[in-house]
């Protein structure tokens, strides 16, 4: 592979940049160590999902030109360690700038677009050879919108295949909705933790020692509530329990 | 839109409200989950062994083509049904239908009425106005009899009283009886049976709804499990089904799909016990059937879908698949959703048969998370609907003020990288601030909203972009 394919660029996405820097940092580790070179983009901010999903789109073009504008003086791959982010720049960006001055520019960012598994699974051979380890009882939470929208199921599976001593439990509800839904939780934050509960639940009956996900946004959730009343176990990125599991 | 007195919980509470109301019960959020998800499990194990993937892509075609065509099958339905002999109504809306139901019992002199499960009926009120006209309803699903009973509504599109516990329906049915009956589900079932049974002997009307309608023979398909359909639609004088317009098929052959998808997502059955095809009122020579038969086409809204981004939400096929696989469904169930239809597809029929005025909330009682979609056995959209019903109430000027302005402030502030840094210094403030005061001041509601049962994460110190 020449240098140029390898290049990638870094998206954090807000939640990542001003909540959970440190998860981003660990993606970027991860990249890196499957041979990416990585560009991190610093001056975009959200993709405009929260206002998508509540309607508003004008306000959502608004805060998704600027950072379609960042990401498009980048090359190569722009890699997203959050599925639903992911999603929204993929496939709704599309439908969000359709008519737009910016049409072409949100099809053409919105293709390069690549959920941080999906770019890491096909190099997962690199982290097989790292010998990574984490020994322990983990389950998957398939985020809704990787799942059904970038039918990514067997991308964070390979990834997590590369760790030793990792027992992957299927949990049964491993595909169903946190709960946490961006405005959905604090529209009705009665219903979003009951949702929360029942995955949680589902999760120490299978006595996880953590429970992983791609998406920053149903870990804030989900860990929000286990800090509250200590159900369920930790909540762990998937690119947070690489470096855990001794990637550097 | 009803001329009765019974309460309407969409435009006199919010979702929100009738949420924390099931909430309460945690007998519900057990009973639910345990039996959607058996409902979902013997889907999948009686279809393993077949296509169920391609049988969902040809169900959704044949939707698609009777709804892109509605009227010429309308009419062609029309046209056979009354060459066989039956009375064809049109109903503009629920008053209507209600007032045509009414007229026709009136004029066959009926007073007693037994009713098949129908969706169609709930939605347009009508046993409220049937007993107003002093005439004696009896539903005869045993799950409807007892919402019947209770003067409740039905809480699930296949299963009604999924809500009830085994002791409340024991209740119900002991007041029936005058005694205590014996607690055992059989006994219960029982004792039902054979209350109905008199019903369905004295009954000079029965009233059903109608699974499909087929254009090309003027058939109605009806489908059920209890047998209590038939009983409904022969022994009485009188027969009236009420059908909603896009429950329309174009061709015989197409309930060969049509069928085990609804049994199928409906209830995990290939196929449902009773299947009864009825082409009109009893013939020369055959022993039994109605002597009169009418059926009542009800628009209701559903007209005015067609040629908007909401046609399609005339394929469905109430099977209440959607609603079995909705993580919000399952801890809030049916009556949370205000009206008669729950679950995703309530959310999106709501707010389109009721106007976003009264039930655009519910575009909103959904995480969006496309589980609905992945269990359709017609491929509806409904995730892609919701997303654009939420657009509509703020386009309708349905949103609240407080919703438009943030979003709006929020929108400037995150166009611009410094403004989007310094709304995040602020917030960390803004946390900080807030750990130290007991009652939330009214612009941290939001803050305040998440923090109720989660712990409220912190903007980090140093961000992302101010590292490496």
């Amino acid at each position: 592979m020449t240098a140029a394919a390898d290049r990638a660029a870094l998206f954090p996405t807000c939640l990542g940049d001003l909540i959970t820097p440190e998860v981003v940092q660990h993606a970027e580790t991860a990249l890196r160590a499957c041979g990416f070179i990585v560009d991190g983009v610093r001056t975009g901010t959200c993709c405009g999902q929260p206002a998508f999903n509540s309607g508003f789109h004008p306000q959502a073009r608004r805060v998704a030109r600027r950072t379609m504008r960042a990401l498009a003086d980048t090359d190569g791959p722009i890699v997203v360690p959050s599925g639903s982010c992911a999603a929204m720049m993929r496939r709704q960006w599309r439908e969000l700038f359709a008519g737009d001055r910016d049409a072409a520019l949100a099809r053409g960012v919105g293709v390069r677009v690549i959920e941080l598994t999906a770019a890491l699974a096909p190099r997962a051979e690199k982290l097989d050879a790292m010998h990574l380890r984490w020994p322990g009882r983990v389950g998957y939470h398939d985020s809704c919108h990787m799942l059904r929208e970038l039918g990514l199921h067997a991308e964070p599976r390979r990834v997590l295949a590369s760790v030793q001593d990792l027992e992957l439990v299927p949990v049964p509800s491993s595909d169903r909705c946190c709960g946490f839904g961006g405005t959905f939780s604090i529209r009705y934050p009665d219903v979003s933790v009951a949702m929360a509960d029942s995955k949680l639940d589902d999760a120490d009956a299978a006595h996880l020692d953590a429970l992983v996900s791609a998406d920053p946004g149903c870990i804030m959730h989900l860990a929000g509530r286990h800090a509250r009343t200590g159900a369920g176990p930790r909540l762990v990125h998937i690119a947070t329990l690489l470096v855990e599991a001794g990637l550097r | 839109m009803s001329t009765t007195e019974r309460p309407d919980p969409l435009t006199t509470s919010t979702f929100e409200e009738r949420a924390a109301i099931s909430l309460a019960k945690p007998f519900l959020r057990q009973a639910i989950p345990k039996a959607t998800d058996h409902t979902v499990a013997a889907l999948r194990e009686r279809f393993a062994n077949h296509d169920y993937g391609a049988l969902r892509e040809q169900g959704r075609q044949i939707r698609t083509a009777a709804i892109a065509d509605l009227d010429t099958h309308l009419k062609e339905f029309e046209a056979q049904l009354r060459e066989n002999g039956v009375h064809v109504h049109f109903a503009a809306d629920a008053r209507e239908a209600r007032d045509t139901i009414r007229k026709i019992i009136k004029t066959t002199g009926g007073t007693r009425v037994v009713k098949m499960k129908s969706m169609a009926s709930e939605e347009i009120d009508l046993n409220p106005a049937l007993e107003a006209d002093g005439l004696t309803v009896t539903e005869t699903d045993l799950g409807e009899y007892v919402v019947q009973l209770d003067g409740d509504r039905p809480s699930h599109i296949i299963a009604p009283i999924i809500h009830k516990t085994r002791a409340e329906v024991h209740e119900s049915l002991s007041k029936v009886a005058g005694y205590a009956l014996p607690e055992d589900p059989p006994s219960l079932t029982a004792f039902a049976r054979a209350t109905l049974r008199d019903a369905f002997l004295e009954a000079d009307v029965g009233i059903s709804g109608v699974n499909f309608g087929v254009a090309e023979t003027g058939t109605i398909c009806l489908v059920s499990n209890e047998g209590n359909g038939r009983m409904s639609t022969s022994l009485p004088r009188v027969h009236i089904a009420l059908m909603g317009i896009e429950r329309i098929v174009p061709k015989l052959d197409d309930l060969a799909i049509l069928l085990p998808l609804l049994s199928g997502a409906g209830t995990g059955q290939l196929i449902t016990t009773y299947v009864s095809l009825i082409k009109g009122p009893r013939r020369e020579g055959e022993p039994d059937g109605p002597e009169e038969m009418h059926l009542v086409l009800l628009d209701n809204g559903r007209r005015a879908l067609l040629g908007t981004p909401y046609q399609e939400a005339l394929h469905c096929i109430r099977c209440g698949a959607c609603q079995n696989v909705c993580p919000v469904y399952r801890q809030v169930g049916g009556h949370a959703y205000g009206w008669v239809y729950g679950g995703p597809i309530g959310a999106v029929l709501t707010p389109l048969f009721r106007g976003q005025e009264d039930g655009g909330e519910l575009s909103h009682a959904t995480t969006l998370c496309g589980a609905c979609d992945d269990i359709c056995p017609v491929k509806i959209p409904l995730h892609d609907l919701l997303s654009s019903l939420r657009h509509d109430r703020v386009t309708s000027g349905n949103a609240s003020r407080t919703e438009r302005i943030a979003a709006t402030v929020w929108s400037y502030a995150w166009s611009h990288p410094l403004t989007y840094r310094l709304s995040a210094r602020v917030a960390r403030v803004g946390v900080d601030l807030l750990g130290r005061r007991r009652a939330a001041p009214p612009w941290a509601a939001p803050i305040e909203r998440w923090s109720r049962g989660r712990a409220l994460p912190r903007p980090a110190r140093r961000p992302w972009h101010r590292r490496g």
